[in-house]
């Protein structure tokens, strides 16, 4: 859930909002009932709109503070299906020898078919998603990568988002599936992602058809 | 590099709830328990315009005769709680800055223009000239004005506690908590004020 009333001064706003459009639809029912109506329609599907491009891929940019000492780097994996290919644990391998001082947080949305979320029928989901996280997290242990992780929220930007609250990182890795194969990419996750966060966003593909195959 | 691993087994079900919120988790409870007020007021509001909507009067003669409402005199209310609103911002706003004298100012003209709201409110029931009793009319209007003053009661007794809170030395720059959530409930009581003003009196 992305809250529009997140303090005191964000309800102060909406009052004053609310006053002018009521001021609005007060004087146009004077003129005419039907104009008022028509008034309140208007700013109604204007105040939708507002609120649906606030919370949408072209919201404004958000700045990621770096936290912790100047010297050390933070990255966040984000990766669901693709979380043990090999392409982002050589990209994860890569950082860990490049950047030095560095610390990743994985994070694994629990991915849920919509009537499962609508009734809550979590648990399969976090716990599939819990068992991919723990085996990439063991393998990462298995070739000297310090790592952290946690499962995240189904929708993967919120996920995201909740990292990148918590964890305040200089990166965010996401894996997907090839192009054509990629629910992540047919959202436009990664696009979103980079809109939404001052940080470098990397994209890398993962082909676990060709891994499968090997 | 070391060999390090560790992951979250406890939790299970959705994230906590602060997590996907991206909101305080006390300003969450405060946001979701406004949201089951917007829909108390909604089933008020529901049964106002299914009353005016049935009404053989309406729209030609609103309120339906022989009633009469006040719109003067709720106007100057209405401006009266929405200054209060004002003051309330201004009280965050100083107690954010440090100024603990304008924190204080302010959140004692916010309760005593609250006050004034209530006291005005009840003079203008006591004098409108109809009851609860007088048709379906009179019914919805006290009950729809009537909620919304239990609302401002409340919203004193809240503000009542931040300003005792305030003259005992509580709050600063850093912990305002516990002014900024009755500032978000007033600022509601004070816009669903003006949706009913709107509705019921100039409409």
């Amino acid at each position: 859930m992305e809250n529009p009333f997140r303090s005191e001064a964000a309800a102060f706003r909406f009052l004053l909002i609310t006053i002018g459009a009521f001021a609005l639809i007060v004087v146009a029912s004077w003129i005419d009932p039907w104009l008022g109506f028509a008034v309140w329609l208007l700013l109604t599907a204007g105040a939708v709109g507002v609120y649906l491009h606030q919370r949408g891929p072209r919201a404004p940019q958000e700045h990621v503070e770096h936290v912790g000492p100047a010297e050390e780097r933070r990255v966040l994996v984000v990766a669901n299906e693709t979380v043990g290919g090999k392409e982002l644990l050589s990209a994860i391998s890569e950082r860990a020898l490049q950047l030095g001082r560095v610390r990743f947080l994985v994070v694994c949305p629990a991915l849920n078919t919509r009537l499962k979320t609508w009734t809550s029928d979590e648990d399969a989901a976090r716990a599939a998603a819990q068992r991919r996280l723990d085996a990439t997290l063991a393998r990462f242990a298995s070739v000297g990568i310090e790592a952290r992780g946690e499962v995240g929220d189904l929708d993967p930007l919120v996920a995201i988002d909740d990292a990148v609250r918590t964890f305040h990182p200089d990166e965010i890795v996401i894996s997907t599936r090839p192009e054509g194969r990629s629910n992540w990419l047919e959202r436009g996750v990664v696009a979103a992602a980079r809109e939404r966060f001052d940080v470098t966003v990397t994209h890398v593909v993962v082909d676990l058809g060709v891994q499968d195959t090997r | 590099m070391t060999s390090h691993a560790e992951t979250v087994h406890e939790h299970h079900g959705p994230p906590a709830a602060h997590r996907s919120s991206r909101v305080d988790a006390r300003v969450l409870g405060m946001l979701l328990f406004i949201g089951s007020e917007v829909m108390l007021f909604g089933s008020f509001f529901t049964v106002y315009f299914f009353v005016r909507v049935v009404n053989p009067d309406a729209p030609s003669e609103w309120p339906p005769p022989p009633y009469e409402l006040p719109v003067f005199v709720a106007g100057i209310n209405t401006a009266i709680l929405v200054t209060s609103s004002f003051t309330m911002h201004w009280a965050l706003q100083s107690i954010k800055r440090g100024q603990r004298a304008a924190f204080l100012a302010g959140m004692v003209l916010t309760f005593v223009m609250g006050l004034a709201f209530l006291l005005t409110q009840v003079i203008e029931y006591l004098h409108v000239g109809f009851n609860t009793g007088d048709g379906a009319f009179a019914s919805v209007f006290f009950g729809l004005t009537g909620l919304h003053g239990a609302h401002v009661a409340i919203g004193l007794t809240l503000l009542g506690m931040v300003i005792i809170r305030g003259f005992r030395g509580h709050f600063s720059p850093e912990h305002h908590h516990g002014v900024e959530l009755p500032g978000i409930y007033w600022h509601f009581v004070d816009i669903m004020w003006i949706v009913v003003y709107s509705t019921v009196y100039l409409l």
